[in-house]
């Protein structure tokens, strides 16, 4: 059987955060409990850094964005990935909506008070939150909040088959 | 001897994104900076103007790992806004849910985290497999440990990351008693694991005392995260109404949130699990002491390392007490207690897994959110963390710049810290730093 799997070819991923509650990369680690020893076999976790500090932004195979878009920095990043993965997937409901992180963006005039001014001038805020999709060109969307876990599992396994690691 | 300036972009392996500029003149640090970097998303703010009912809910999303601490601190604060005393069993349901997200949430700190440290490797991703290896067995058994702990959270609140079933007043669907019995078979299952990690954590030999003091919530009746009075080891009794005149939020003008210090004497305290058992080793439940003896001597600790030491038991604590609470309950049906809305005021203190949590609601006649605080526990352990790396550092610049990065990431990760809870408001006068 001539599979990439046979050869060691493993799936490139990386797994990043902009904003959001990183709820869904709380579920990712805890799909490792029973995944773990399975994907350790087939996926080569090049970026995720809430696992590892010797990370590598290059020749991705697919990048699992989570959170929305906030800040010129964020966008900046958010294309670099874009540059170094062939796919991209958004996980969750502010990367696939932009909401709840977005919320600021419905805030009237006279609801952005000194305090609120301050953060939004003093650091890198851009003037609306935006999903992953207004920024870069996305492949697939795994929705919820934290992210639907069944249709996660789903898009995994169609990226293992199409890059015939399984 | 180091002499340029120290930068970590990013430091890995916590929850959120922050970094840290050290610099130095003259063979001196001259300046530490930890940097929260995680984009603030004014919750707070989005939260007014919605229906009291809706709150807990959308503030559970203030963070992921710790989602159950934010709606419990909302649940609780609206309660006292409205003058709902909810019953006993809601009492002991919650203390059962708040054991579950302890298990699964220092699990995943001490496990996914700090281990790799302890092993002297980047990642679990790096552990040997081959089953007669330590880091082998502490991961497996982190992933048993942790699956429980989420497993709990499902039985009893519907979910471990912002779980539906929690209410004001009460739950909206009581759980089903057939799933206990498996629960505390698997409880008791997993006590020599936890007990492996404990020992695996009191052998990490990694340093760093602190000159600072301790706040937790005590409860003088049981070892409680839910209910009793912050207290100090340097003899502070701090009632919960009275959180704001006892502590002053400070400008940290590199980071996205604010830091806390004492208001008396504008020193920096620690907060979290090293807290706890160093104010309430005494309380824990009677199995886990009986196992932990000879871990319990070395608190009162003001060696921050000890503060993973001190996740892991109270991994331990939460899984006795959640025996001990599935094994006597017995659920009777009752409905979450509802009163009319009245305009209020209400605080919410409670202890989430890296230490003290605050929530104010502030309610009107139509119960409408019209204002809301909260402080979360890294906000008010940002100061202590980077005197501690000052500390580190002025100690240390004879070490590579390899090494030295190294540590510092290991001391911060040693906090536990959660940068997406850290940036969110309270709204008091500030001191700038």
């Amino acid at each position: 059987m001539d599979t990439a799997q046979t050869k060691n070819k493993k799936l490139a991923i990386g797994w990043f955060c902009f904003t959001c509650s990183e709820d869904s990369t709380i579920l990712f680690t805890e799909l490792l409990n029973k995944h773990f020893d399975e994907w350790k076999k087939i996926i080569d976790f090049k970026h995720i850094r809430s696992l590892k500090t010797k990370n590598e932004l290059k020749d991705l195979d697919v990048a699992f964005v989570e959170g929305a878009i906030s800040s010129k920095t964020q966008e900046k990043e958010v294309k670099k990935i874009r540059d170094n993965a062939k796919y991209v997937v958004a996980i969750g409901q502010c990367a696939c909506t932009g909401m709840p992180s977005a919320s600021r963006n419905s805030f009237e005039d006279k609801d952005i008070d000194d305090r609120i001014r301050w953060y939004l001038e003093h650091f890198d805020y851009n003037k609306k939150v935006q999903k992953l999709e207004d920024v870069i060109k996305v492949d697939d969307k795994v929705e919820g909040c934290p992210m639907n876990v069944t249709k996660f599992l789903t898009i995994m396994d169609k990226y293992l088959k199409l890059f015939n690691i399984i | 001897m180091h002499s340029g300036n120290i930068t970590i972009e990013n430091i890995t392996k916590i929850e959120g994104s922050a970094g840290l500029d050290v610099i130095i003149e003259n063979g001196k640090v001259k300046e530490v900076k930890f940097k929260i970097q995680d984009s603030r998303r004014f919750y707070t703010d989005a939260v007014k103007k919605k229906p009291l009912i809706s709150a807990p809910s959308f503030l559970s999303r203030i963070c992921g790992t710790c989602s159950v601490a934010h709606l419990f601190a909302t649940i609780k604060a609206i309660e006292n806004s409205q003058e709902i005393e909810v019953t006993e069993q809601t009492k002991i349901l919650r203390r059962l849910a708040y054991d579950a997200l302890m298990i699964r949430d220092h699990a995943l700190h001490l496990y996914f985290f700090v281990l790799p440290d302890l092993l002297g490797v980047d990642s679990i991703l790096d552990i040997p497999d081959d089953h007669e290896d330590l880091g082998h067995t502490l991961l497996h058994d982190s992933f048993d440990i942790k699956q429980l702990g989420t497993d709990i959270s499902e039985v009893v609140i519907g979910a471990a990351i912002h779980a539906p079933i929690p209410t004001i007043g009460g739950f909206l669907k009581l759980p089903d008693e057939s799933k206990f019995p498996e629960l505390i078979e698997r409880l008791e299952k997993i006590r020599p694991q936890v007990i492996r990690g404990i020992k695996a954590f009191f052998n990490y030999e990694a340093s760093l005392e602190q000159d600072v003091d301790y706040v937790a919530l005590r409860n003088e009746n049981k070892f409680d995260f839910l209910e009793g009075t912050l207290i100090s080891l340097d003899g502070r009794k701090i009632p919960s109404e009275k959180f704001l005149e006892h502590f002053d939020v400070v400008v940290v003008p590199y980071s996205q949130s604010e830091g806390y210090v004492f208001s008396d004497n504008h020193e920096n305290y620690v907060l979290g699990a090293l807290a706890r058992v160093n104010l309430n080793k005494d309380q824990l439940n009677s199995r886990t002491v009986e196992d932990t003896k000879e871990y319990l001597k070395v608190f009162p600790s003001k060696n921050i390392y000890h503060n993973n030491l001190a996740q892991a038991i109270e991994i331990l604590h939460c899984v006795d007490d959640a025996i001990d609470i599935l094994k006597n309950i017995k659920i009777v049906d009752e409905k979450p207690i509802k009163k009319p809305i009245k305009a209020g005021v209400g605080i919410g203190v409670i202890e989430a897994p890296r230490g003290t949590l605050y929530h104010k609601a502030v309610i009107d006649e139509n119960g409408v959110v019209v204002d809301y605080d909260v402080i979360v526990p890294t906000s008010q352990n940002q100061i202590s963390i980077e005197n501690d790396l000052k500390k580190y550092f002025n100690e240390n610049l004879d070490k590579g710049e390899e090494k030295l990065k190294f540590d510092a990431e290991s001391i911060i990760r040693a906090y536990d810290p959660c940068m997406s809870c850290a940036t969110n408001f309270l709204k008091i006068d500030w001191i700038r730093k």
